[in-house]
């Protein structure tokens, strides 16, 4: 085991796999010499060469439409798009491209060997343009698999496991957590597993869901309610798609109450989709109406940052409402 | 430009014949040397003493302005900066040679083009601390300026999304009969995106009166311009896209003045766009996030040092009688002042008010957006310490 941060692990997954595949490239803005912004691929470019890690110019919409291709040959790319708030001059490539080039191939060929790697998220005071999170829009498209790790053992495990499956993985990372989250990571080469959840703490009254950095609100929330006698199961969904329903209805059924909470804005938001599942699923379980405590339905702000973010404040009063409603 | 829409007016050859990029050499258009002299053969722009001063002041101050504000970033006193430093005679010069009424739409490293239009410092500081007083409340991050009233769109963070916008803009402008144009700021990095291809083609097939201004600053974050094209610069895009284009050195105000103005009576007199790709360098690092020191050298900085475009600037005056430099030294010195003072006092202007938070969303807040605002501030009033900026104003 070794201590790392979100960053080093997710460099660390990088690593092996470039050392263990040589079809694997990384490339990106600024990813090559410099390593990243946020230095996710820090010494990556000295160790394997220019010819597998390396700049591109300044196109999303170009990087995704190169990885698209690279991929349908059969090569292994790990594309980056620096902010998440970027990604959409590279909806069409992903959307309309990457997503359907199996299905209207009929299999034969297919983009199931490139993993996007973006960081998400807000409460780095980054405004409108580099806080969103917005992985609701990709959940909306049959094809691509969504995967959000909420500390540096997921991020290397959850990292290897979209870079080796054979579909398209958008790998969002939560950049508040980059350096903030530091944890115990075997050094040794492992997997998690993608489209399984992680039961983070077992209760009996609410179950309480997230993913990524919203998981460190959730479970301050947690700490609070159980100090008022609220006993809280804690699910952290990991795969936004396919997602984990078996493990989350399972719980909702046992606990007969369900909080999810995100920071995208509500309306539209992953949260809906659950929501709509659990309640057809556990109808007659449910003993309150299930709780969405996400973002408001404005632009992220800057000045409000605050204010906009449902933070563990939040949650701990839809807790105790949902709990006695 | 010619029409090779048709097949009739293509020109034939008959053995394989490979155009490369060698073929165009496109020309930097340079007034003053390096020492500040006007080289021989150089026709001096027609620039007043007025005009000369106020664009030189404008770098002056911009100088100052940033050299105070990333000083700030470190104390922690605004959470973001971007300099322009190096860069100051491109926004400046080609501002200069504008009319108030023409539109300018810029990137991010502007500022000078701001401040030469008559933005004041307590303005720019009340958008880096994004307070009440601010006229985008506050809702982006510093340096994201924008201003109605001097025909400054405001600035959105996505690169080269304001390309194609340009255009349309000065499509609107063409067809309500105005005798203006918009500038549109990018660069060389931004010009790699999808939207400066469709933005440029756009401009010169509806002949929109638009000046594409490129800066060419050498660097895109850590990304030097080698890794950015492989052609010739940004200039020659233009003559792919049938679009006038000039290129000029970023570093002298004079060039950038006269290219501008040239680029001006073009759009103007044709009804069309114009390309400047201005040589510059990016002296300063990307923003306060950035070290470039991890990707470029002393040297290679210190070069460009010898070719501030203040100091070219401050000879060529100097030259003519119309600068002195005891009264220029007083004068910075002055807006070091300013800039201390104004920032000092506008640190403690609050934020907006809760209730701004969904306003602008739409014309008018929605329903939803009334109740999410609702239960906003009931959660607010319930926990007033752990909002302190808001709370006491709910």
């Amino acid at each position: 085991m070794a201590k790392m941060n979100l960053l080093q692990a997710v460099n660390n997954a990088l690593d092996i796999a470039m050392g263990e595949d040589e079809k694997v490239m990384i490339f990106g803005e600024d990813v090559g010499h410099f390593g990243g912004v946020f230095r996710a691929t820090s010494n990556l470019q000295e160790k394997y060469g220019r010819g597998r890690v390396f700049n591109t110019p300044l196109t999303e919409q170009g990087i995704l439409g190169f990885a698209n291709g690279l991929a349908s040959q059969g090569s292994v790319p790990v594309a980056e798009i620096q902010f998440g708030d970027y990604i959409f001059p590279a909806f069409d490539q992903i959307v309309n491209e990457t997503a359907k080039w199996r299905y209207r191939s009929g299999g034969q060929f297919s983009c199931g060997t490139l993993t996007i790697r973006t960081p998400y998220g807000g409460g780095i005071a980054g405004g409108h343009y580099h806080s969103q999170s917005p992985e609701a829009y990709f959940a909306h498209t049959p094809g691509m698999k969504i995967v959000i790790p909420r500390n540096p053992y997921q991020a290397k495990g959850l990292l290897l496991a979209s870079i080796r499956d054979d579909n398209p993985v958008l790998f969002m990372e939560p950049k508040r957590l980059y350096r903030a989250s530091v944890g115990e990571v075997p050094e040794e080469d492992y997997e998690l597993p993608l489209g399984k959840a992680d039961l983070v703490k077992e209760g009996t009254d609410i179950t309480l869901l997230a993913w990524g950095a919203q998981m460190e609100y959730l479970q301050k929330a947690a700490d609070r309610a159980e100090k008022e006698g609220i006993s809280c199961e804690i699910v952290d969904l990991r795969s936004i798609l396919p997602w984990d329903a078996e493990m989350v209805c399972q719980s909702v059924m046992k606990t007969g109450r369900l909080l999810i909470t995100h920071e995208a804005p509500v309306t539209g938001g992953f949260a809906s989709e659950v929501a709509a599942t659990v309640q057809q699923e556990c109808f007659l379980h449910l003993e309150s109406p299930i709780a969405r405590v996400c973002g408001l339905d404005t632009p992220y702000p800057l000045a409000h940052e605050k204010e906009y973010m449902p933070d563990e404040l939040k949650i701990f009063e839809a807790i105790k409402r949902t709990v006695h409603f | 430009m010619k029409d090779r829409n048709h097949l009739s007016n293509v020109g034939l050859t008959h053995k394989v014949n490979v155009i490369d990029n060698g073929l165009v050499d496109i020309p930097m258009l340079q007034i003053l040397q390096a020492d500040g002299l006007p080289h021989a053969e150089a026709e001096l722009p027609d620039i007043d003493k007025d005009t000369a001063i106020k664009a030189y002041k404008t770098m002056q101050f911009i100088r100052v302005l940033d050299e105070r504000m990333v000083a700030a970033q470190r104390q922690g006193r605004i959470s973001f900066y971007l300099a322009s430093t190096g860069e100051e005679a491109a926004c400046i010069g080609s501002a200069a040679a504008l009319k108030p009424q023409d539109m300018i739409m810029s990137q991010y490293r502007e500022q000078g083009a701001l401040a030469y239009r008559g933005y004041t410092t307590e303005q720019f500081m009340n958008q880096m601390f994004s307070n009440e007083k601010e006229p985008n409340k506050g809702r982006q991050m510093p340096i994201h300026y924008g201003a109605k009233e001097l025909n400054f769109m405001t600035i959105s963070s996505p690169l080269g999304t304001q390309i194609p916008q340009a255009a349309g803009y000065a499509y609107g402008q063409k067809m309500a009969g105005q005798d203006a144009v918009t500038i549109c700021y990018f660069g060389e990095g931004a010009a790699s995106e999808g939207d400066f291809h469709a933005g440029l083609n756009m401009a010169a097939v509806l002949n929109c009166p638009a000046i594409f201004f490129c800066r060419n600053n050498g660097y895109a974050i850590s990304t030097p311009a080698d890794e950015q094209f492989a052609g010739d610069g940004i200039a020659s895009r233009g003559l792919g896209y049938g679009v006038k284009t000039i290129r000029v050195d970023g570093n002298d105000l004079l060039a950038v003045y006269q290219a501008t103005q040239e680029a001006r009576a073009l759009a103007i007199a044709g009804q069309c766009p114009v390309l400047i790709e201005a040589m510059s360098y990016r002296l300063a690092a990307h923003s306060t996030s950035d070290d470039p020191t991890g990707y470029r050298s002393k040297e290679e900085e210190e070069k460009w040092r010898q070719r501030d475009p203040i100091k070219r600037m401050a000879t060529w005056l100097t030259s003519k009688g119309w600068l002195d430099l005891q009264e220029d030294e007083t004068y910075v010195e002055k807006m070091r002042q300013e800039v201390l003072q104004e920032l000092k006092r506008v640190e403690k202007v609050p934020i907006c008010h809760i209730d701004e938070i969904v306003e602008d969303v739409y014309d008018t807040p929605p329903w939803h957006l009334q109740q999410q605002l609702k239960e906003l501030k009931e959660h607010i009033a319930k926990y007033p310490e752990a909002y302190p900026n808001t709370s006491g104003r709910l």
